[in-house]
């Protein structure tokens, strides 16, 4: 059944904004996600040269060896402006909460073997200053980036990433104490297993090319650092301890899979513009590819010793699956 | 080991430490002024990043769950509003030109304050502002596209905001608040902190979101007063942060004030030429007034601001030195700006239009000093004009100040019969201002200003032109060709509002909505 209610019928002068008809090719009705994105950033006719690297336009194409005809071919798969970003996020965020209660209520984390909880400690404390790694990367890429179609992604990345960062932390003085994320810090700074990655998101930190910074950190890095540790990892202590540390990680599995949508489909973009592109982010895959497997395997060697070696075959290849979707044959 | 004996309950303030501050590390791998590259060209001194206090202790879970509490209460207001017609309810349909003038020079401003606390997000070298100001640039992503949305449904219905991106990029008078955020971004970390975050959201907030929200609400607009009302939390941790910020630059080093100082100075006289436009709004365009642009001023900047600046003493800031001017200024500039935009009507993406004799009374008793002297003789030639069939419309191309863009209209502050010309030579050229502010902060930075991008300047040089336009052409009108690349449609975007077919349509469509003929 369907109720007529009635309004007073006016006949509007137009559908849209026109630089949004203009993209839509016609005068129609367009979207929240639509209205809030496209050409939203200015294009031309700059005042000034930043003072802080006069050699660019505030916003320039010529910062990234990517080349696009049209930098709103990039499209975010999840349509997230900010309403509905923040409402995905606070659903993300209620059942984190509820499950870090849970286990709070209930004394789980006391349940845990000794042994395990430290091994969990162990490996994930350090992995915050990864994602505030991360968090400034994606920063950079809003920063220097262009259109608002892949920059504002990027903010919203970045600040996913520092709730992930808080997450862990959370999940650090719940197993343990204070003193124990600065153990973990301690660890990042000098332990001999994190040197490699250590070194890897700091080199990540001064790249001048944006989309390159995107292939390594949103696509290579957390490409194979979330599988590891979020499914990987996540099992081997699930099988030994129960759902415990599963559930105080829930958000970074579920964020991922999420993430991973938008990635795959801005990698896809760049890729199919050009044989140039392709080729690009292929070298780019290739080189940060062969690092980052260099820098996760010692703390694969620490958790599944023996069973590395497997493991990080296993996300390879999981890996190079998603790179070929994507169109990107980078993984030799 | 026996795990609850040994929990300690932490504090809010240390387990916020915990959360946030922990998170950062000296990097060695790289060096850390690589990793950092912006925040020392500038001359300000940061001894102990430290010390900054956190503002506001707010981590993103809980973020995201006020924010998406606030979304959802604002989206569901919004959807109501257009499905109920609710722009039907507003006084009349003169108040919509002041959404006009918002979305076409405003709500594009939000944007850039989201990509200049994007930038300022990353490159400051502490944890604490960094997290402060990434949460300032989500926000004004928030901002723009909430006011967008907001604003949606009055574009399908009116004219003059259809292409408000395009618009921002190039017509004469959106280069005034344009320039002014392109010159923040432009320039260095704190000084864009001293300009966006401490000048504008702080100590000039008030005169430009308070008077366009006050007049959203005392006009019937509904769609935003919500959005200034879902925002106003947001501008609170805005105005937090811009204080915290140069108080920290104040307190990690003396050497820093005079650096400070100069900023203040030029932002607060950058930012009150921009509000010229508010003024105007305020006095001229809103059909059910809040206040006059002088009572505002006085209110919001000389009793606040003056408290502020009280407060602010104890580490040697001043007043800003244009306020004495300005004092002056205050009885005159919505009067000169309004004339100004009657004048250039044509040219312009919103109505103009004389006030009624209601209103000039109105502003003779606000303005007793100045406006039967000066102004009210001037309005009401205008308006025999208008009655006689001649509708006074400027044709010429005015000269524009080289710093703050606005065509030179405003008068000399103890002489308001004589217009205030100012230059300065650079390079063998000479430059043009408005006024000693405007002289002054171009002098301090000729290589930057030299640069803008003078609308008045592009035209003459031929830029601004649709790409096949042939200007040698017999009967070229290059005032239409200028309109025609704006994308300003001649007689419905620009003239007066009397005639224009937003005052027709609203009238029909009231007419629908109130009565059975």
């Amino acid at each position: 059944m369907q109720m007529d209610l009635r309004t007073v019928a006016i006949k509007p002068l137009r559908q849209t904004f026109d630089h949004v008809a203009r993209r839509l090719g016609a005068d129609k009705p367009a979207s929240r996600y639509q209205e809030g994105t496209l050409d939203l950033q200015m294009e031309t006719n700059f005042h000034y040269r930043p003072l802080w690297a006069p050699e660019f336009e505030i916003f320039d194409k010529r910062r990234t060896a990517i080349v696009m005809a049209d930098w709103y071919a990039f499209k975010d798969p999840r349509q997230f402006y900010y309403g509905t970003y923040t409402l995905a996020r606070a659903k993300l965020q209620e059942t984190a909460e509820g499950d870090f209660q849970f286990v709070e209520e209930r004394g789980l984390a006391e349940l845990l073997p000794d042994e395990l909880r430290q091994l969990a400690m162990e490996m994930l404390l350090p992995l915050r200053h990864v994602a505030w790694g991360s968090n400034m990367n994606n920063c950079t890429m809003s920063d220097y980036g262009y259109g608002t179609a892949i920059t504002q992604p990027c903010l919203y990345q970045a600040m996913d990433q520092l709730g992930i960062a808080q997450y862990i932390s959370r999940l650090g003085l719940l197993l343990g104490e204070p003193e124990d994320l600065d153990a973990a810090k301690a660890a990042w700074l000098q332990a001999p297993e994190w040197q490699g990655l250590r070194r890897y998101v700091e080199d990540t930190l001064v790249l001048q090319d944006w989309f390159e910074l995107f292939v390594a950190q949103n696509l290579v890095l957390d490409g194979l650092l979330y599988p590891l540790v979020y499914e990987h990892f996540d099992r081997f202590l699930a099988c030994r301890g129960g759902p415990t540390l599963s559930m105080l990680t829930r958000f970074q599995n579920e964020w991922f899979a999420e993430s991973s949508r938008w990635v795959d489909s801005c990698i896809k973009v760049a890729a199919g513009e050009s044989a140039a592109n392709r080729e690009r982010l292929e070298a780019w895959c290739g080189h940060w590819l062969e690092r980052a497997q260099e820098a996760l395997t010692p703390l694969a060697a620490r958790v599944f010793t023996d069973g590395a070696g497997e493991v990080m075959a296993e996300i390879l290849e999981q890996f190079r699956q998603r790179l070929t979707k994507a169109g990107v044959g980078g993984g030799q | 080991m026996d795990m609850k004996a040994s929990k300690k309950k932490l504090g809010l303030k240390e387990r916020y430490a915990h959360l946030t501050r922990g998170l950062d590390w000296e990097t060695s791998y790289q060096k850390m002024d690589d990793v950092f590259p912006f925040d020392k060209f500038e001359g300000i001194k940061i001894h102990d990043w430290d010390k900054w206090e956190d503002p506001f202790r707010l981590t993103m879970d809980a973020y995201w769950k006020y924010q998406a509490e606030k979304e959802r209460k604002l989206y569901a207001i919004i959807d109501a509003f257009q499905q109920n017609n609710g722009h039907l309810g507003i006084t009349d349909a003169r108040y919509v030109n002041a959404l006009k003038l918002f979305i076409t020079g405003i709500s594009p401003l939000e944007y850039m304050a989201h990509r200049g606390f994007t930038h300022v997000g990353r490159h400051f070298r502490g944890v604490g502002p960094r997290v402060a100001c990434q949460m300032q640039a989500i926000d004004e992503i928030r901002h723009s596209q909430t006011q967008i949305h907001s604003m949606s449904n009055y574009n399908r219905h009116y004219n003059g905001m259809h292409d408000f991106k395009n618009m921002i990029e190039k017509v004469w008078y959106l280069s005034v608040p344009r320039s002014f955020f392109d010159d923040a971004v432009t320039a260095g970390p704190f000084e864009f902190m001293i300009a966006i975050g401490f000048s504008f959201e702080y100590v000039l907030t008030n005169l430009l979101f308070v008077p366009f929200i006050s007049g959203a609400a005392f006009n019937g607009d509904m769609g935003a007063t919500t959005f200034g009302f879902s925002a106003q939390s947001d501008e609170a941790r805005h105005m937090t942060l811009g204080l915290e910020c140069i108080k920290f630059m104040l307190e990690q080093d003396p050497d820093n004030l005079p650096i400070v100082q100069k900023w203040i100075d030029k932002w607060t006289w950058r930012g009150v030429r921009v509000l010229s436009l508010v003024g105007m709004m305020m006095d001229y365009m809103l059909p059910k007034r809040v206040m006059s642009w002088q009572e505002a001023w006085e209110i919001y900047f000389e009793q606040n601001g003056g408290a502020l600046f009280k407060d602010l003493a104890r580490y040697g800031i001043t007043i800003p030195k244009c306020v004495e001017q300005v004092t002056k200024d205050k009885e005159h500039i919505s009067h000169q700006v309004w004339s100004t935009f009657y004048q250039y009507g044509g040219v312009a993406a919103f109505h103009t239009w004389m006030p009624s004799d209601e209103e000039m009374d109105w502003l003779s008793a606000k303005y007793p000093n100045t406006f039967d002297k000066y102004y009210r003789p001037r309005f009401t030639y205008w308006r025999e004009q208008e009655a006689q069939g001649k509708r006074f419309y400027n044709n010429s191309l005015p000269m524009l100040c080289q710093t703050c863009q606005i065509p030179l209209v405003f008068t000399e502050p103890d002489d308001p019969t004589k217009i205030a010309y100012r230059e300065s030579d650079y390079q063998g050229e000479k430059y043009h201002f408005c006024s000693d502010g405007c002289k002054e902060i171009f002098d301090n930075e000729p290589e930057k200003y030299v640069q803008a991008w003078l609308p008045v300047h592009q035209i003459y040089q031929g830029h601004c032109f649709k790409p096949d336009v042939d200007p040698t052409a017999p009967g070229f009108d290059p005032l239409a060709a200028v309109l025609d690349w704006y994308n300003l449609v001649d007689g419905q975007d620009n003239k007066d509002f009397n005639g224009s077919e937003d005052q027709r349509n609203f009238a029909a469509w009231r007419g629908m909505a109130t009565r059975n003929d």
